[in-house]
């Protein structure tokens, strides 16, 4: 590929790095834009800094927290009971769709209940869950796990009988058991698939938690948003959001690099 | 010569909720040590039904199948090699289900690779192989487990008509060189006569063994010739005979 400096190759790269460079430029200036308005706004008072707070007090909220080493506990709890419930949904949704694949007819029994367990509003869980399991973590992540669990058995499980059946065969003919079927043809060609799901509960993980939060807590970003918006602490508020927004981001980009990984299945 | 394969009046039905299909019906044939049987008839004639009861998969209904070594490969329609693995892994994938990894198998899959051209790419993925390697990984595969019957259900219907011409070639010479007894079941007509040395002609559904025909070529000096080439039987004189004998078998009273 060194020889193929001709012109047309060097205007094609040219556009080719031009069109990015664009992309990136709108990107940036959109946050550029967004941060200076909103700042300006409440500088000159068009908008009132006390409730939709500006940028310059979520950045003092922030070094005062950071100060205090009080946001390093917030933002620590909300990041394990995440990756907790994040573990368990993935791990609880193989498991489980590999159990409905053995025992076909058990699936067919389990699948209304999953349909509607599914399709339920899962905050609509958590009061009950405070209930039953107390003022605690488990609590939280217990209801972050029923957010995204019952999604994740569906569409796994829908991708291990969707595997190609020939695949399969090809299994049966060199002489293999079902076991061998599973672990040699249906598994690895289900992991694009199970990537892409974990990209998903990653994001449900993460409001599960934060339900969980508002609820039952008193510590982690979720707790520090509802005892904000009590106390109208709405820099808090912001903040937390904001730190919500970075965590979330630099945990899909890490799935994204595992998918990319796998991407040549 | 020794008989290893003798299928009596073998029977088998697909049942749905709408009812019963016939498949195959009184399916009668033997297969002796070094044969190559062709397996011709219409689509959906049952004749992959036909492949996966040899192989075991599936029990036949009626009759029986009498195995004398019951050691069978079975080639699919695709070469189904796995993108998650690279060509060796695929290769021994058979012996690594049946944990036969034993430094002799080993040590034959790396003989094959090497004979036929894939030894390079031991470590590729599939994706890098072209149709015909791909074929040959899977018949190496297949091999792999030292099978004293090969059944090849379609093995290049998956490929372009130039590709599908040479790997026809290739794997029956490939065939021919390790030894092997080979069914071959297709839909092709000058594939069965260019690589079989036996055609056994089924009807349309319910299936049931129409004819069988040997396939002989002849030199210009009358001897029989069983050492021609796929490609080579294509162009003997006989092969217009047999094409146009089985041509019409296939289309009396059936369309």
């Amino acid at each position: 590929m060194e020889h193929n400096n001709s012109t047309k190759q060097q205007l094609f790269l040219d556009e080719h790095y031009r069109q990015k460079r664009k992309i990136n430029f709108f990107r940036i200036i959109i946050v550029v834009i967004f941060v200076g308005l909103w700042e300006v706004s409440t500088r000159y008072g068009w908008i009132d800094a006390f409730v939709y707070s500006s940028p310059s007090r979520i950045i003092k909220c922030f070094v005062d927290m950071l100060k205090g080493g009080n946001i390093f506990r917030h933002i620590g709890v909300t990041l394990y009971e995440t990756l907790v419930s994040f573990l368990l949904v993935n791990g609880l949704g193989i498991v489980i769709a590999i159990i409905l694949w053995r025992r076909l007819s058990l699936a067919q029994i389990c699948e209304p209940y999953l349909v509607v367990l599914n399709s339920l509003p899962k905050s609509a869980l958590a009061p009950l869950l405070i209930v039953w399991l107390g003022n605690n973590m488990r609590t939280i992540i217990v209801a972050a796990v029923s957010v995204a669990v019952f999604g994740t058995i569906i569409s796994i499980y829908t991708g291990f009988i969707g595997t190609s059946a020939e695949k399969i065969k090809l299994i049966y003919t060199l002489g293999g058991t079902k076991r061998d079927a599973l672990f040699k043809v249906i598994i690895p060609s289900t992991i694009p698939l199970i990537i892409s799901t974990m990209k998903v509960n990653i994001g449900l993980s993460l409001v599960g938690v934060i339900i969980g939060e508002f609820l039952a807590a008193n510590e982690g970003l979720g707790y520090l948003i509802i005892y904000g918006t009590q106390v109208f602490k709405l820099d808090m508020v912001m903040m937390s959001i904001i730190v919500l927004c970075v965590i979330s981001g630099l945990l899909y980009k890490v799935i994204n690099i595992l998918q990319k990984k796998y991407s040549n299945y | 010569m020794e008989t290893l394969l003798k299928l009596s009046d073998v029977g088998y039905s697909y049942h749905t909720l709408k009812g019963e299909t016939k498949a195959l019906e009184n399916i009668s044939f033997e297969v002796e040590k070094g044969d190559f049987v062709a397996i011709v008839g219409p689509s959906g004639c049952g004749k992959s039904t036909l492949l996966s009861m040899l192989a075991r998969l599936i029990e036949p209904e009626e009759g029986t199948i009498e195995l004398a070594q019951p050691s069978i490969g079975y080639m699919l329609q695709k070469d189904h090699l796995f993108e998650w693995r690279t060509v060796y892994e695929n290769v021994i994938l058979g012996l690594e289900i049946q944990n036969k990894k034993t430094p002799e198998n080993l040590a034959r899959v790396d003989e094959m690779l090497k004979t036929y051209g894939l030894y390079q790419f031991k470590k590729a993925r599939p994706s890098e192989l072209s149709g015909g390697m791909r074929q040959r990984a899977a018949l190496i595969r297949t091999l792999a487990l030292q099978p004293e019957i090969l059944l090849l259900d379609e093995p290049f219907s998956a490929l372009d008509y130039q590709t599908r011409l040479s790997v026809g070639d290739d794997i029956a010479t490939i065939i021919k060189n390790e030894k092997k007894t080979a069914i071959l079941v297709t839909h092709d007509l000058s594939e069965a006569i260019s690589i079989g040395k036996r055609i056994i002609v089924l009807s349309k559904r319910p299936g049931t063994v129409k004819k069988e025909i040997r396939v002989v070529f002849r030199d210009e000096f009358g001897r029989e010739r069983n050492d021609y080439t796929p490609m080579q039987a294509r162009n003997a004189p006989e092969f217009h005979e047999y094409f146009n004998l089985i041509w019409k078998e296939l289309n009396e009273n059936g369309a």
